[in-house]
Protein backbone atom coordinates (compact mmCIF):
# COMPACT_ATOMS: atom_id res chain seq x y z
CA UNK A 1 0.00 0.00 0.00
CA UNK A 2 1.49 3.20 -1.41
CA UNK A 3 0.76 6.14 0.93
CA UNK A 4 0.03 9.36 -1.55
CA UNK A 5 -0.43 11.43 1.30
CA UNK A 6 3.08 11.12 2.21
CA UNK A 7 4.47 11.65 -1.10
CA UNK A 8 2.48 14.56 -1.45
CA UNK A 9 3.19 16.02 1.89
CA UNK A 10 7.10 15.34 1.44
CA UNK A 11 7.15 17.22 -2.35
CA UNK A 12 5.58 20.17 -1.23
CA UNK A 13 6.82 20.64 1.88
CA UNK A 14 8.65 18.15 4.08
CA UNK A 15 11.66 17.65 1.00
CA UNK A 16 11.05 20.65 -0.74
CA UNK A 17 13.41 20.18 -3.81
CA UNK A 18 13.99 24.06 -3.42
CA UNK A 19 13.87 24.96 0.40
CA UNK A 20 15.19 21.85 1.84
CA UNK A 21 17.33 19.59 -0.88
CA UNK A 22 18.48 22.85 -2.24
CA UNK A 23 18.68 21.59 -5.42
CA UNK A 24 18.18 22.85 -8.94
CA UNK A 25 19.15 26.33 -7.49
CA UNK A 26 21.05 27.59 -10.68
CA UNK A 27 17.22 28.05 -12.57
CA UNK A 28 15.71 28.73 -9.10
CA UNK A 29 17.93 31.78 -8.21
CA UNK A 30 18.63 32.91 -12.58
CA UNK A 31 15.20 33.18 -14.05
CA UNK A 32 13.01 34.08 -10.78
CA UNK A 33 12.77 37.67 -11.67
CA UNK A 34 9.11 37.52 -12.34
CA UNK A 35 6.02 35.50 -11.71
CA UNK A 36 5.86 34.81 -15.41
CA UNK A 37 9.10 34.05 -15.88
CA UNK A 38 8.91 31.82 -12.65
CA UNK A 39 5.59 30.30 -13.53
CA UNK A 40 7.24 29.49 -16.85
CA UNK A 41 10.24 27.54 -16.20
CA UNK A 42 8.04 25.96 -12.88
CA UNK A 43 5.69 24.49 -15.20
CA UNK A 44 8.53 23.15 -17.55
CA UNK A 45 10.53 21.62 -15.00
CA UNK A 46 7.03 20.10 -13.05
CA UNK A 47 6.06 18.44 -16.59
CA UNK A 48 9.66 16.88 -17.13
CA UNK A 49 9.67 15.75 -13.13
CA UNK A 50 6.34 13.74 -13.91
CA UNK A 51 7.11 12.40 -17.60
CA UNK A 52 10.45 11.36 -16.65
CA UNK A 53 9.36 9.55 -13.17
CA UNK A 54 6.38 7.38 -15.37
CA UNK A 55 8.96 6.81 -17.82
CA UNK A 56 12.15 5.66 -15.56
CA UNK A 57 9.54 3.59 -13.35
CA UNK A 58 8.05 1.38 -16.39
CA UNK A 59 11.77 0.41 -17.34
CA UNK A 60 13.06 0.12 -13.76
CA UNK A 61 13.31 -3.69 -14.34
CA UNK A 62 15.33 -3.55 -17.80
CA UNK A 63 17.65 -0.99 -16.80
CA UNK A 64 21.10 -2.46 -15.12
CA UNK A 65 22.54 -0.47 -11.87
CA UNK A 66 25.92 -0.15 -14.41
CA UNK A 67 23.95 1.89 -16.87
CA UNK A 68 21.14 3.85 -15.30
CA UNK A 69 21.55 7.19 -14.68
CA UNK A 70 23.10 7.46 -18.60
CA UNK A 71 19.71 5.64 -19.36
CA UNK A 72 17.63 8.13 -16.91
CA UNK A 73 19.58 11.05 -18.27
CA UNK A 74 19.08 10.54 -22.11
CA UNK A 75 15.02 9.59 -21.01
CA UNK A 76 15.11 13.33 -19.16
CA UNK A 77 16.84 15.04 -22.35
CA UNK A 78 14.71 13.87 -24.50
CA UNK A 79 11.44 15.17 -22.78
CA UNK A 80 13.07 18.72 -21.97
CA UNK A 81 13.81 18.55 -25.96
CA UNK A 82 10.01 18.28 -26.56
CA UNK A 83 9.16 20.75 -24.12
CA UNK A 84 11.60 23.04 -25.03
CA UNK A 85 10.17 22.73 -28.60
CA UNK A 86 5.85 23.35 -27.01
CA UNK A 87 7.28 26.51 -25.69
CA UNK A 88 9.52 27.40 -28.77
CA UNK A 89 6.01 26.81 -30.63
CA UNK A 90 3.22 27.95 -28.13
CA UNK A 91 5.09 30.92 -25.80
CA UNK A 92 8.00 32.06 -27.90
CA UNK A 93 8.33 35.24 -25.98
CA UNK A 94 8.71 33.28 -23.09
CA UNK A 95 10.91 30.69 -24.61
CA UNK A 96 13.58 33.69 -25.81
CA UNK A 97 13.07 35.52 -22.13
CA UNK A 98 14.04 31.82 -20.46
CA UNK A 99 16.53 31.05 -23.32
CA UNK A 100 19.43 28.74 -21.90
CA UNK A 101 17.25 27.74 -18.99
CA UNK A 102 14.47 26.00 -20.66
CA UNK A 103 17.44 23.11 -21.88
CA UNK A 104 19.45 23.84 -18.82
CA UNK A 105 16.64 21.41 -16.92
CA UNK A 106 18.33 18.67 -17.93
CA UNK A 107 20.88 19.22 -15.63
CA UNK A 108 18.15 20.40 -12.94
CA UNK A 109 19.58 17.87 -10.03
CA UNK A 110 15.96 17.39 -8.64
CA UNK A 111 15.00 15.87 -11.13
CA UNK A 112 17.70 12.83 -11.83
CA UNK A 113 17.20 12.90 -8.26
CA UNK A 114 13.63 11.88 -8.38
CA UNK A 115 14.42 9.64 -11.00
CA UNK A 116 16.72 7.73 -9.15
CA UNK A 117 16.03 7.78 -5.46
CA UNK A 118 12.38 7.40 -5.85
CA UNK A 119 11.10 6.33 -9.47
CA UNK A 120 13.44 3.87 -9.74
CA UNK A 121 12.34 1.82 -6.92
CA UNK A 122 8.44 2.49 -7.27
CA UNK A 123 5.80 1.69 -9.29
CA UNK A 124 4.42 4.04 -12.13
CA UNK A 125 1.33 5.75 -10.34
CA UNK A 126 3.32 6.79 -7.02
CA UNK A 127 6.05 7.79 -9.59
CA UNK A 128 4.09 10.21 -11.14
CA UNK A 129 2.42 11.62 -7.81
CA UNK A 130 5.99 11.76 -6.57
CA UNK A 131 7.22 13.73 -9.88
CA UNK A 132 3.88 16.09 -9.68
CA UNK A 133 4.51 16.74 -6.16
CA UNK A 134 8.09 17.59 -6.27
CA UNK A 135 7.61 19.36 -9.59
CA UNK A 136 4.98 21.14 -7.50
CA UNK A 137 6.43 22.25 -4.59
CA UNK A 138 9.78 23.41 -6.74
CA UNK A 139 6.78 25.56 -8.64
CA UNK A 140 5.14 27.14 -5.68
CA UNK A 141 8.91 27.67 -4.37
CA UNK A 142 9.81 29.67 -7.59
CA UNK A 143 6.61 31.54 -7.98
CA UNK A 144 7.02 33.00 -4.49
CA UNK A 145 10.26 34.09 -4.88
CA UNK A 146 9.19 35.71 -8.56
CA UNK A 147 6.72 37.52 -6.49
CA UNK A 148 8.88 38.86 -4.07
CA UNK A 149 11.79 39.85 -6.35
CA UNK A 150 9.02 41.14 -9.15
CA UNK A 151 7.26 43.20 -6.23
CA UNK A 152 10.60 44.44 -4.07
CA UNK A 153 12.39 45.63 -7.53
CA UNK A 154 10.08 46.63 -9.85
CA UNK A 155 6.52 47.54 -8.11
CA UNK A 156 4.45 45.19 -9.84
CA UNK A 157 2.92 41.66 -9.76
CA UNK A 158 2.30 39.79 -12.85
CA UNK A 159 2.96 41.35 -15.37
CA UNK A 160 3.82 40.47 -19.55
CA UNK A 161 1.52 37.21 -18.07
CA UNK A 162 0.37 37.29 -21.62
CA UNK A 163 3.40 35.87 -22.72
CA UNK A 164 2.20 32.36 -20.80
CA UNK A 165 -1.23 32.80 -21.24
CA UNK A 166 -2.63 34.48 -24.05
CA UNK A 167 -3.66 37.83 -24.95
CA UNK A 168 -6.28 37.84 -22.56
CA UNK A 169 -3.81 37.64 -19.82
CA UNK A 170 -2.03 41.09 -20.44
CA UNK A 171 -4.45 42.83 -17.72
CA UNK A 172 -3.81 41.06 -14.65
CA UNK A 173 -0.87 42.91 -14.02
CA UNK A 174 -0.94 44.43 -10.73
CA UNK A 175 0.96 47.65 -9.93
CA UNK A 176 1.35 47.64 -6.38
CA UNK A 177 2.87 51.26 -6.08
CA UNK A 178 2.59 53.74 -8.67
CA UNK A 179 5.26 55.71 -9.78
CA UNK A 180 7.83 52.94 -8.26
CA UNK A 181 11.66 53.92 -8.48
CA UNK A 182 12.28 50.44 -8.41
CA UNK A 183 15.07 48.23 -6.50
CA UNK A 184 17.73 46.72 -7.81
CA UNK A 185 18.91 44.21 -5.69
CA UNK A 186 15.79 42.42 -5.68
CA UNK A 187 15.91 42.17 -9.84
CA UNK A 188 19.61 41.37 -9.59
CA UNK A 189 21.06 37.89 -8.68
CA UNK A 190 21.77 38.50 -4.95
CA UNK A 191 18.55 39.77 -4.95
CA UNK A 192 17.88 35.92 -5.55
CA UNK A 193 20.05 34.65 -2.69
CA UNK A 194 18.73 36.77 -0.29
CA UNK A 195 15.34 35.91 -1.07
CA UNK A 196 15.36 32.05 -0.92
CA UNK A 197 17.33 32.58 2.08
CA UNK A 198 14.59 34.09 3.48
CA UNK A 199 12.01 31.55 2.16
CA UNK A 200 14.10 28.98 3.80
CA UNK A 201 13.99 30.78 6.95
CA UNK A 202 10.26 31.02 6.80
CA UNK A 203 10.06 27.85 6.37
CA UNK A 204 11.85 26.43 9.16
CA UNK A 205 10.36 29.10 11.83
CA UNK A 206 7.05 27.29 10.66
CA UNK A 207 8.23 23.48 10.99
CA UNK A 208 9.86 25.19 14.72
CA UNK A 209 6.65 26.29 16.12
CA UNK A 210 4.48 23.43 14.84
CA UNK A 211 6.70 21.23 16.04
CA UNK A 212 6.28 22.94 19.42
CA UNK A 213 2.87 22.79 19.12
CA UNK A 214 3.22 18.94 18.88
CA UNK A 215 5.21 18.76 21.81
CA UNK A 216 2.83 21.37 24.23
CA UNK A 217 0.03 18.99 22.78
CA UNK A 218 1.39 15.66 23.70
CA UNK A 219 2.51 17.01 26.88
CA UNK A 220 -0.86 18.63 27.91
CA UNK A 221 -2.89 15.60 27.39
CA UNK A 222 -2.87 13.55 30.40
CA UNK A 223 -1.20 9.64 29.90
CA UNK A 224 -2.26 8.52 33.29
CA UNK A 225 -5.25 9.69 35.41
CA UNK A 226 -4.90 12.23 37.62
CA UNK A 227 -6.74 14.02 40.26
CA UNK A 228 -9.43 16.40 38.93
CA UNK A 229 -8.40 19.97 39.19
CA UNK A 230 -12.01 21.48 39.97
CA UNK A 231 -10.90 25.36 40.61
CA UNK A 232 -8.36 27.77 39.00
CA UNK A 233 -6.70 28.51 41.82
CA UNK A 234 -6.01 26.68 45.28
CA UNK A 235 -6.07 28.65 48.22
CA UNK A 236 -5.36 27.46 51.18
CA UNK B 1 63.33 47.04 41.51
CA UNK B 2 59.66 46.48 42.81
CA UNK B 3 58.44 42.97 42.09
CA UNK B 4 54.94 43.14 42.74
CA UNK B 5 52.31 40.07 41.89
CA UNK B 6 49.14 40.85 40.60
CA UNK B 7 46.76 37.89 39.96
CA UNK B 8 44.80 37.56 36.84
CA UNK B 9 45.52 41.34 35.04
CA UNK B 10 43.25 40.77 32.62
CA UNK B 11 40.30 40.58 34.75
CA UNK B 12 40.86 44.20 36.41
CA UNK B 13 38.55 46.24 34.34
CA UNK B 14 35.73 44.24 34.19
CA UNK B 15 32.54 45.38 31.78
CA UNK B 16 31.96 46.06 27.98
CA UNK B 17 35.18 47.89 26.67
CA UNK B 18 34.47 47.20 23.40
CA UNK B 19 32.74 50.88 23.41
CA UNK B 20 35.58 52.70 24.72
CA UNK B 21 37.62 51.74 21.30
CA UNK B 22 34.38 52.48 19.16
CA UNK B 23 33.85 55.61 20.60
CA UNK B 24 37.47 56.74 19.97
CA UNK B 25 36.93 55.53 16.48
CA UNK B 26 33.43 58.51 16.14
CA UNK B 27 35.56 60.90 17.73
CA UNK B 28 38.10 60.56 14.96
CA UNK B 29 35.57 61.09 12.65
CA UNK B 30 34.88 64.38 13.61
CA UNK B 31 37.98 66.54 11.34
CA UNK B 32 36.12 64.67 8.75
CA UNK B 33 32.77 65.40 9.29
CA UNK B 34 33.86 68.93 10.07
CA UNK B 35 35.25 69.48 5.90
CA UNK B 36 32.76 67.64 4.94
CA UNK B 37 29.97 69.79 6.68
CA UNK B 38 32.47 73.01 5.15
CA UNK B 39 32.54 71.93 1.75
CA UNK B 40 29.15 69.75 0.93
CA UNK B 41 26.88 71.77 3.38
CA UNK B 42 23.91 70.17 5.89
CA UNK B 43 23.91 67.13 4.11
CA UNK B 44 26.72 65.18 5.99
CA UNK B 45 25.31 66.28 9.75
CA UNK B 46 21.48 65.05 8.37
CA UNK B 47 23.16 61.86 7.16
CA UNK B 48 24.26 61.33 10.55
CA UNK B 49 21.50 62.65 12.05
CA UNK B 50 19.29 60.31 10.48
CA UNK B 51 21.56 57.25 10.25
CA UNK B 52 22.26 57.16 13.98
CA UNK B 53 19.16 56.78 15.99
CA UNK B 54 18.08 54.31 13.06
CA UNK B 55 20.94 52.29 13.48
CA UNK B 56 20.40 51.97 17.57
CA UNK B 57 16.70 51.25 16.74
CA UNK B 58 17.77 48.35 14.29
CA UNK B 59 20.25 46.93 16.46
CA UNK B 60 17.98 47.38 19.77
CA UNK B 61 15.26 45.61 17.99
CA UNK B 62 17.52 42.52 16.45
CA UNK B 63 19.28 42.30 19.77
CA UNK B 64 15.72 41.28 21.30
CA UNK B 65 14.70 39.33 18.59
CA UNK B 66 17.37 37.44 19.12
CA UNK B 67 17.13 37.12 22.83
CA UNK B 68 20.50 39.23 23.46
CA UNK B 69 20.65 41.61 26.89
CA UNK B 70 20.13 45.03 24.48
CA UNK B 71 21.45 47.84 26.86
CA UNK B 72 24.59 45.98 27.25
CA UNK B 73 25.32 45.18 23.61
CA UNK B 74 24.16 48.34 22.40
CA UNK B 75 26.76 50.36 24.93
CA UNK B 76 29.63 48.77 22.63
CA UNK B 77 29.21 51.75 20.15
CA UNK B 78 29.26 49.04 16.98
CA UNK B 79 25.87 50.14 15.88
CA UNK B 80 26.86 54.04 15.92
CA UNK B 81 30.28 53.42 13.93
CA UNK B 82 28.75 51.28 11.38
CA UNK B 83 25.96 54.45 11.09
CA UNK B 84 28.67 56.86 10.87
CA UNK B 85 30.76 55.55 8.37
CA UNK B 86 28.13 54.51 5.93
CA UNK B 87 26.60 58.49 6.45
CA UNK B 88 30.04 59.67 5.93
CA UNK B 89 30.64 57.71 2.82
CA UNK B 90 26.64 58.25 1.30
CA UNK B 91 26.59 61.44 -0.93
CA UNK B 92 25.36 64.99 1.40
CA UNK B 93 22.42 65.21 -1.09
CA UNK B 94 20.79 61.40 0.29
CA UNK B 95 17.00 61.40 0.40
CA UNK B 96 15.90 60.01 3.91
CA UNK B 97 14.81 56.50 2.74
CA UNK B 98 18.27 55.83 1.06
CA UNK B 99 19.76 56.61 4.40
CA UNK B 100 17.14 54.44 6.11
CA UNK B 101 17.66 51.38 3.45
CA UNK B 102 21.23 51.85 3.48
CA UNK B 103 21.58 51.32 7.42
CA UNK B 104 18.46 48.77 7.99
CA UNK B 105 20.99 46.52 5.34
CA UNK B 106 24.34 47.17 6.94
CA UNK B 107 22.65 46.23 10.43
CA UNK B 108 20.03 43.55 10.15
CA UNK B 109 21.79 41.87 7.15
CA UNK B 110 25.23 42.24 6.71
CA UNK B 111 26.12 42.02 10.50
CA UNK B 112 23.52 40.48 13.02
CA UNK B 113 22.03 37.85 10.16
CA UNK B 114 25.93 36.60 10.21
CA UNK B 115 25.69 36.85 13.94
CA UNK B 116 26.32 39.81 15.43
CA UNK B 117 29.59 42.07 16.04
CA UNK B 118 32.59 39.71 15.59
CA UNK B 119 30.85 37.55 13.50
CA UNK B 120 30.39 39.34 10.51
CA UNK B 121 32.78 38.42 7.49
CA UNK B 122 32.00 41.61 5.68
CA UNK B 123 32.11 45.27 6.87
CA UNK B 124 28.26 46.12 7.67
CA UNK B 125 28.89 50.12 6.09
CA UNK B 126 30.32 48.67 3.18
CA UNK B 127 27.88 46.07 2.11
CA UNK B 128 25.17 49.00 3.38
CA UNK B 129 27.28 51.06 1.13
CA UNK B 130 27.56 48.71 -1.99
CA UNK B 131 23.80 47.77 -1.45
CA UNK B 132 22.74 51.96 -2.24
CA UNK B 133 25.41 51.53 -5.41
CA UNK B 134 23.98 48.73 -6.99
CA UNK B 135 20.12 49.17 -6.45
CA UNK B 136 20.09 53.42 -6.65
CA UNK B 137 23.08 54.39 -8.97
CA UNK B 138 21.74 57.63 -9.75
CA UNK B 139 21.06 58.66 -6.02
CA UNK B 140 24.36 57.73 -4.38
CA UNK B 141 26.47 59.71 -7.52
CA UNK B 142 25.15 62.85 -6.43
CA UNK B 143 27.45 64.20 -5.03
CA UNK B 144 27.83 68.41 -4.74
CA UNK B 145 30.69 70.14 -5.99
CA UNK B 146 32.65 71.57 -3.34
CA UNK B 147 31.99 75.15 -1.97
CA UNK B 148 28.60 75.16 -3.39
CA UNK B 149 27.31 74.15 -0.50
CA UNK B 150 23.20 74.30 -0.30
CA UNK B 151 21.27 76.17 2.07
CA UNK B 152 20.07 74.39 5.22
CA UNK B 153 16.28 74.55 3.93
CA UNK B 154 17.67 73.76 0.43
CA UNK B 155 19.52 70.49 2.78
CA UNK B 156 16.26 69.58 4.62
CA UNK B 157 14.35 69.93 1.32
CA UNK B 158 16.86 66.96 -0.35
CA UNK B 159 16.40 65.44 3.17
CA UNK B 160 13.03 64.72 2.38
CA UNK B 161 13.12 63.83 -1.17
CA UNK B 162 10.80 67.13 -2.12
CA UNK B 163 13.59 68.79 -3.65
CA UNK B 164 15.63 67.85 -6.81
CA UNK B 165 19.41 67.80 -5.70
CA UNK B 166 20.38 68.26 -9.78
CA UNK B 167 21.30 71.29 -9.15
CA UNK B 168 23.75 71.51 -6.69
CA UNK B 169 25.34 68.62 -7.72
CA UNK B 170 28.69 68.28 -9.84
CA UNK B 171 31.37 65.88 -10.91
CA UNK B 172 33.53 64.72 -8.23
CA UNK B 173 37.23 64.90 -9.16
CA UNK B 174 37.21 60.84 -9.64
CA UNK B 175 34.37 61.11 -12.04
CA UNK B 176 35.98 63.78 -13.95
CA UNK B 177 38.87 62.01 -14.45
CA UNK B 178 36.93 58.75 -15.52
CA UNK B 179 35.23 60.54 -17.67
CA UNK B 180 38.73 62.34 -20.01
CA UNK B 181 40.95 59.88 -18.70
CA UNK B 182 43.38 59.38 -22.59
CA UNK B 183 42.47 63.34 -23.42
CA UNK B 184 45.39 65.19 -22.03
CA UNK B 185 43.43 68.70 -23.21
CA UNK B 186 40.10 68.05 -21.32
CA UNK B 187 42.05 67.12 -18.64
CA UNK B 188 43.72 69.93 -18.37
CA UNK B 189 41.16 72.07 -18.98
CA UNK B 190 39.17 70.57 -15.93
CA UNK B 191 39.24 72.65 -13.61
CA UNK B 192 38.04 70.06 -10.09
CA UNK B 193 41.11 68.45 -10.89
CA UNK B 194 43.61 71.04 -9.51
CA UNK B 195 43.68 71.94 -6.31
CA UNK B 196 46.15 72.76 -4.50
CA UNK B 197 48.15 69.11 -3.86
CA UNK B 198 45.02 67.18 -5.63
CA UNK B 199 41.04 67.33 -6.37
CA UNK B 200 39.43 70.24 -5.53
CA UNK B 201 37.71 69.81 -2.47
CA UNK B 202 38.11 66.24 -1.87
CA UNK B 203 41.89 66.87 -0.77
CA UNK B 204 40.52 68.43 2.27
CA UNK B 205 38.01 65.82 2.77
CA UNK B 206 41.30 62.97 2.52
CA UNK B 207 43.63 65.28 4.83
CA UNK B 208 40.94 65.41 7.24
CA UNK B 209 40.21 61.81 7.45
CA UNK B 210 44.05 61.63 7.69
CA UNK B 211 44.43 63.76 10.86
CA UNK B 212 41.80 61.25 12.24
CA UNK B 213 43.73 58.38 11.10
CA UNK B 214 46.71 59.52 13.19
CA UNK B 215 44.92 60.23 16.41
CA UNK B 216 43.59 56.76 16.13
CA UNK B 217 47.22 55.38 15.54
CA UNK B 218 48.33 57.64 18.33
CA UNK B 219 45.95 56.57 20.52
CA UNK B 220 47.00 52.93 19.71
CA UNK B 221 43.14 51.82 18.64
CA UNK B 222 44.68 50.46 15.19
CA UNK B 223 47.95 49.10 14.06
CA UNK B 224 50.19 50.79 11.51
CA UNK B 225 50.01 47.88 9.05
CA UNK B 226 46.64 48.00 7.43
CA UNK B 227 46.79 52.01 6.18
CA UNK B 228 50.45 51.79 5.61
CA UNK B 229 50.57 48.79 3.72
CA UNK B 230 47.32 50.06 1.56
CA UNK B 231 48.28 53.06 0.78
CA UNK B 232 52.06 51.45 -0.55
CA UNK B 233 50.15 49.56 -2.58
CA UNK B 234 48.34 51.94 -4.53
CA UNK B 235 51.08 54.07 -4.58
CA UNK B 236 53.22 51.34 -6.05
CA UNK B 237 51.01 49.97 -8.78
CA UNK B 238 49.77 53.38 -9.65
CA UNK B 239 53.36 55.07 -9.84
CA UNK B 240 54.43 53.43 -13.10
CA UNK B 241 51.75 53.69 -14.75
CA UNK B 242 51.36 56.95 -13.94
CA UNK B 243 55.25 57.55 -15.05
CA UNK B 244 54.21 55.54 -18.40
CA UNK B 245 50.91 57.90 -19.70
CA UNK B 246 50.14 60.33 -17.45
CA UNK B 247 46.73 61.56 -19.27
CA UNK B 248 45.91 58.06 -18.88
CA UNK B 249 46.52 57.24 -15.55
CA UNK B 250 46.03 59.58 -12.69
CA UNK B 251 48.97 60.45 -10.35
CA UNK B 252 49.71 58.41 -7.11
CA UNK B 253 48.87 61.68 -4.88
CA UNK B 254 45.59 62.06 -6.94
CA UNK B 255 44.57 58.43 -5.63
CA UNK B 256 45.67 59.01 -2.68
CA UNK B 257 43.93 62.53 -1.80
CA UNK B 258 40.68 61.27 -3.67
CA UNK B 259 37.55 59.22 -2.85
CA UNK B 260 37.35 57.41 0.03
CA UNK B 261 41.31 56.61 -0.38
CA UNK B 262 42.20 57.73 3.57
CA UNK B 263 39.13 57.12 4.95
CA UNK B 264 39.47 53.59 3.67
CA UNK B 265 42.61 53.31 5.07
CA UNK B 266 42.73 54.28 8.12
CA UNK B 267 38.53 54.02 8.88
CA UNK B 268 37.03 50.95 6.78
CA UNK B 269 40.10 48.96 6.23
CA UNK B 270 40.90 48.85 9.74
CA UNK B 271 37.58 47.02 11.11
CA UNK B 272 39.06 44.42 13.43
CA UNK B 273 36.34 41.97 12.91
CA UNK B 274 36.13 42.09 8.82
CA UNK B 275 40.24 42.20 8.05
CA UNK B 276 43.06 39.90 8.33
CA UNK B 277 44.17 39.47 11.82
CA UNK B 278 48.27 38.52 12.08
CA UNK B 279 51.01 41.59 11.18
CA UNK B 280 51.99 39.42 7.98
CA UNK B 281 48.42 38.95 6.95
CA UNK B 282 47.54 42.75 7.78
CA UNK B 283 49.73 43.82 5.25
CA UNK B 284 48.73 41.59 2.38
CA UNK B 285 45.21 42.04 2.97
CA UNK B 286 45.53 45.98 2.68
CA UNK B 287 48.35 45.91 0.10
CA UNK B 288 46.21 44.40 -2.01
CA UNK B 289 43.03 46.83 -1.43
CA UNK B 290 45.41 49.18 -2.13
CA UNK B 291 46.07 47.58 -5.55
CA UNK B 292 42.36 46.78 -6.24
CA UNK B 293 41.61 50.61 -5.58
CA UNK B 294 43.97 51.53 -8.49
CA UNK B 295 42.11 48.77 -10.52
CA UNK B 296 38.43 49.18 -10.02
CA UNK B 297 38.96 53.13 -10.57
CA UNK B 298 40.56 52.58 -13.99
CA UNK B 299 38.84 50.08 -15.30
CA UNK B 300 36.06 49.62 -13.06
CA UNK B 301 32.41 51.19 -13.59
CA UNK B 302 31.81 52.75 -10.48
CA UNK B 303 32.98 56.32 -9.37
CA UNK B 304 34.68 54.53 -6.18
CA UNK B 305 36.27 51.31 -5.17
CA UNK B 306 37.07 51.61 -2.13
CA UNK B 307 34.30 49.91 -0.78
CA UNK B 308 34.29 46.94 -3.49
CA UNK B 309 37.98 46.83 -3.10
CA UNK B 310 37.35 46.06 1.19
CA UNK B 311 34.59 43.86 0.36
CA UNK B 312 36.46 41.86 -1.73
CA UNK B 313 39.65 41.66 0.38
CA UNK B 314 37.20 40.60 3.84
CA UNK B 315 36.57 37.98 1.21
CA UNK B 316 39.94 36.69 1.33
CA UNK B 317 40.95 37.38 5.10
CA UNK B 318 40.16 34.39 5.99
CA UNK B 319 42.70 32.42 3.41
CA UNK B 320 45.13 35.19 4.13
CA UNK B 321 44.86 34.15 8.00
CA UNK B 322 45.01 30.57 7.46
CA UNK B 323 48.52 31.10 5.13
CA UNK B 324 49.74 33.80 7.85
CA UNK B 325 49.73 31.82 11.10
CA UNK B 326 52.29 33.28 13.38
CA UNK B 327 54.21 30.80 15.67
CA UNK B 328 52.87 29.84 18.84
CA UNK B 329 55.07 29.84 21.74
CA UNK B 330 56.33 25.91 22.20
CA UNK B 331 55.03 25.28 19.08
CA UNK B 332 56.71 24.91 14.80
CA UNK B 333 55.50 26.89 12.74
CA UNK B 334 51.98 25.41 10.94
CA UNK B 335 53.17 24.30 7.15
CA UNK B 336 50.37 25.90 5.26
CA UNK B 337 49.99 24.58 1.38
CA UNK B 338 52.99 22.41 1.62
CA UNK B 339 52.54 18.69 0.86
CA UNK B 340 53.50 16.42 3.89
Amino acid sequence: MTDYRKISLDGLWNNNPATVQILGLCPLLAVSGTVVNALGLGLATMAVLAGSNICVSLIRHYVTDAIRLPAFVMIIAALVTVIEMLMQAFTFELYEILGIFIPLIVTNCAVLGRADAFAAKNPPLPALIDGLMMGLGFLIILVILGALREALGLGTLFSNMDLLFGPMASEWQITLIADYRGFLLAVLPPGAFIGLGLIIAGKNIIDKQLKDRAKRLADASPKTSRRVRTTGSVSG
Amino acid sequence: MSLITVTSPHATRPGNRTGIFMRQVVYATLPGVAVMTWLFGWGTLLNLFIAIPVALAAEAAVLKARGRAVRFALADWSAVVTAVLLALSIPPTSPWWLIVIGVLFSIVVAKHLYGGLGMNPFNPAMVGYVVLLISFPLEMTRWIAPHEAPSWFDSVRMLLASANADSFTGATPLDSFRTWAGNAEQLAAEPILHGNFAGVGWEWVNAAFLLGGLYLLARRIISWHIPVAMLAGLIVIALPFWLYDSARYASPLFHVFSGATLFGAFFIATDPVSAATSRYGKLIYAALIGVLVWVIRSYGGYPDAVAFAVLLMNLSAPTIDYYTQPRTYGHHKPKRGVAP
